[in-house]
């Protein structure tokens, strides 16, 4: 087998064995890697039922196909497990030194079963597997955790996958964090915390063998050159953060809260802003030649000093989301957020509800004390210091942040049973996961992709605010081709993250961003890593299998067709100001989008999938277990 | 920055521009080894803090200390070019020459138990391949002058601006 070695190391931490499983060649071709190896490693090695925090949800990772070789953009592995937040999959992925570093190791996968009576580290040194006492690492940030770790294993090539203090307290939705990148949304950071795994780190030596290295040499380059053009300039001159201003103009940017859709600070936290006042570094993950990791860092004021990495999404959330109009603070948010080990998106809007709430007369100012401030503060919108706080209170679930760690739709459940108030009306969640920074009351074909997403409201599984952003379809109204639409792009979103290979590569193969430039070059590159001789069909049967066994663990699990719905303000309350005020996705909208979702899907109007369906795409043992 | 005193060429990087990506790992192990394989480079990506990124390789130093600290006479540097060259012949691996590398530019094969050094490629035609694939144009084979140029225009930036 070239490509891969075909063995997937499992773990047990009960009895800290472990053991070798190999894998045929045929399940390779069928699952690849990423999210889609990983959810299909998290479907074999799970009890149907589990909790989420308990020692039987075992963490699966898959790297990728192209991890370790020179493929632009291919240095990244994906992670499932049953997600705290949700209930149903987590499934994410990272990219960077972490994934060539495991991938050199020779295993393929690792699948990490039971939990530790004591915090540990997992160090997997090529073949052989260590574990190792955690007590100095306790607390530690993310960063600084890897940097002791390397420290003191004396090897600047071991690289290590972590979790904060964030999600050593256990919450909901903390990250999993590795070379300032992050296995984020879904918490897998709790999972970790639940096992008492502080870190895994990995040394590997081994060369990565390939069916034709000179071809693949070759196409490398040549992909390598084209990213350095036109079709990846908004990723590496202001990086994503420059969907600032043009969503705001769409009336699509959330603020404070969802409640409107344009923010009146928007130049000041703009992508431009950044790039001219505290932009300090450009990074790329490993095996990238375009690097959209814009680190920026907050030069004077009360958060001096502070620095991380930002992107649109967390901006969003912590920015115009929060009413905040310094970028000084967001940089200090988010940084918190980030070595904190928490996903930014998620604490974002879980404080913008805590806002929201407490504007509401919900909450005083008495719900708010905290060790720096006794006698509590007002988090009224825009009050930067208030989020900051309230960020490291979620981090360290002090006070009234042990309620926020559990995410909005948890803390929105249990304040309207103590009180009898209805604060999951802003609750901005679907099936648990907080939504993105793309408005869905303005996108109409995008709003079916958040509210049938399997592991929730997720710009990275859907893309289809595109054909509604770019005007292929009309983003107000609907129409019964949505469904298939909204089909499509989901379907093309899991090729991308099953390789994986990065999305912002896209363009480069023949600059559109559609399937009929980059698959036949995809089926190329895997070819010559792998030796087999997929066609362009077989690269579209990638992403539909990925879809279909998440949504297959979902079903198992109990998933309900009543799981796939939107926030109640995206369905009721219509913005009052900007280009797509007035607009609401209402009930009736919303179940007719879904009948034409699942029918696209060629599902039952349950959201079901039929056995046949299952035995064509080659699963037959999915269509065993839950096929109709 | 630390220079050698090399009146040689070498290869610098510019940590302005390197971004961390680990092309020059590739493209050295795959010239080098035929595999990929970047744990086998002879040129390393460094990421010594959070925005602090930087590919080192051999600096060709004059009476290069690895060649003195080498017990067997394995190491030998080419008196034109500063190259150092490995027998594989004499070594053992003993590892005495990453001691007294002050870069951390020598590395062991972990099969063949072999030092290993940058050699700028220097049997091909297109010369080093690290400079050639750099995305980002921040690797460059560069001679005395070109560095002591740098060194000055630095100074004085440093000097006059405070930067």
């Amino acid at each position: 087998m070239y490509g891969y070695s075909g063995k997937i190391l499992h773990i047990d931490l009960n009895t800290r064995k472990t053991w070798v499983e190999a894998k045929p060649e045929s399940w390779y071709q069928l699952y690849i890697g990423g999210v889609s190896m990983a959810a299909r490693l998290l479907w074999e090695n799970i009890e149907v039922g589990c909790d989420p925090l308990s020692p039987g949800n075992p963490i699966c990772i898959a790297n990728g196909i192209f991890a370790g070789t020179p493929v632009p953009v291919g240095g990244k592995y994906g992670m499932a497990s049953k997600s705290p937040l949700t209930g149903f999959i987590g499934d994410s992925l990272s990219g960077s030194w972490f994934s060539v570093a495991l991938k050199r190791t020779g295993w393929d996968g690792l699948v990490i079963h039971g939990a530790s009576d004591k915090w540990i580290t997992i160090f997997i040194d090529d073949e052989r597997v260590q574990f190792r006492d955690a007590k100095k690492l306790m607390g530690l940030g993310t960063y600084a955790t890897e940097e002791a770790i390397r420290e003191e294993l004396g090897d600047d090539q071991v690289r290590s996958a972590t979790i904060g203090p964030a999600g050593e307290n256990g919450v909901l939705f903390a990250n999993v964090t590795n070379d300032g990148r992050q296995a984020g949304r879904t918490g897998h950071g709790a999972v970790w915390a639940s096992k008492k795994i502080k870190a895994i780190s990995v040394r590997g030596t081994k060369g990565v063998v390939v069916a034709d290295p000179d071809t693949l040499m070759q196409m490398s380059f040549d992909i390598s050159e084209t990213s350095q053009g036109p079709y990846t300039v908004k990723y590496r001159m202001l990086g994503t953060a420059t969907n600032v201003l043009n969503m705001n103009k769409l009336g699509l940017l959330p603020t404070r809260n969802y409640q409107e859709g344009t923010f009146e600070d928007a130049e000041l936290v703009s992508g431009e802003y950044l790039e001219e006042h505290y932009k300090v570094k450009k990074i790329a993950c490993a095996q990238c030649p375009i690097a959209c990791e814009q680190m920026s860092a907050a030069p004077d004021g009360p958060y001096k000093g502070a620095m991380t990495g930002i992107e649109y999404e967390c901006l969003f959330a912590n920015g115009p989301n929060l009413g905040i109009n310094d970028l000084r603070a967001v940089i200090k948010i988010i940084h918190t957020c980030d070595q904190g080990g928490m996903d930014a998106m998620s604490s974002g809007v879980t404080v913008s509800w805590v806002m929201e709430t407490f504007e509401r007369g919900i909450f005083t100012k008495e719900d708010f004390k905290c060790a720096k401030y006794p006698e509590g503060f007002e988090p009224n919108f825009g009050n930067a210091e208030a989020a900051v706080t309230l960020m490291e209170m979620i981090r360290d679930r002090e006070g009234i942040g042990d309620l926020l760690s559990r995410g909005t739709r948890r803390a929105s459940a249990i304040v309207d049973a103590e009180r009898g108030t209805e604060t999951y009306k802003w609750a901005m969640n679907s099936k648990g996961l907080e939504n993105p920074g793309y408005d869905a009351r303005g996108l109409k074909t995008f709003a079916v992709g958040l509210a049938v997403g399997t592991r929730g409201g997720c710009h990275n599984r859907t893309a289809a605010y595109d054909p509604d952003i770019q005007g292929e379809v009309d983003r107000f109204s609907i129409d019964d081709t949505r469904g298939r639409v909204a089909a499509s792009t989901e379907e093309y979103a899991a090729v991308y993250d099953t390789l994986p290979l990065c999305k912002f590569i896209r363009r480069c193969f023949t600059g559109k961003a559609d399937r009929a430039g980059a698959w036949p070059t995809i089926a190329k590159l895997i070819n010559a890593t792998t030796g087999w001789n997929f066609g362009y069909d077989d690269v579209e049967l990638i992403g539909i299998r990925a879809h279909t066994i998440k949504k297959a663990f979902n079903i198992r699990e109990g998933w309900k067709r009543a799981d796939d719905d939107l926030p109640y303000r995206w369905k009721h309350d219509p913005m009052t100001k900007g280009a797509s005020a007035g607009h609401v996705v209402t009930d009736e909208e919303l179940e007719y989008l879904k009948d034409l979702y699942y029918a696209a899907k060629g599902w039952t109007n349950e959201g079901l999938i039929p056995k046949a369906k299952l035995i064509e795409l080659g699963m037959d043992d999915v269509a065993e277990a839950i096929g109709v | 920055m630390t220079t050698s005193t090399s009146k040689y060429k070498y290869i610098t990087c510019d940590p302005e521009l390197c971004i961390g990506c680990q092309l020059c790992e590739y493209i050295c192990s795959y010239t080098k080894t035929g595999e990929y394989n970047t744990y086998r480079s002879r040129i390393r990506t460094i990421r010594a803090e959070e925005i602090l990124i930087t590919a080192v390789a051999c600096r060709t130093c004059e009476n290069a200390p690895c060649v003195i600290a080498c017990t067997r006479d394995a190491l030998t540097q080419d008196p034109e070019t500063g190259i150092i060259h490995v027998n594989a012949d004499r070594c053992d691996g003993c590892a005495w020459c990453i001691e007294a590398c002050d870069f951390g530019a020598i590395s062991i094969n972990p099969e063949t138990k072999l030092a290993e050094i940058c050699d700028q490629c220097e049997d091909l035609e297109d010369g080093p391949q690290c400079v050639k694939w750099c995305p980002k144009d921040a690797l460059e084979l560069t001679t005395p002058d070109q560095r002591a140029q740098r060194a000055r225009r630095k100074l004085a930036k440093e000097d006059v601006l405070g930067m």
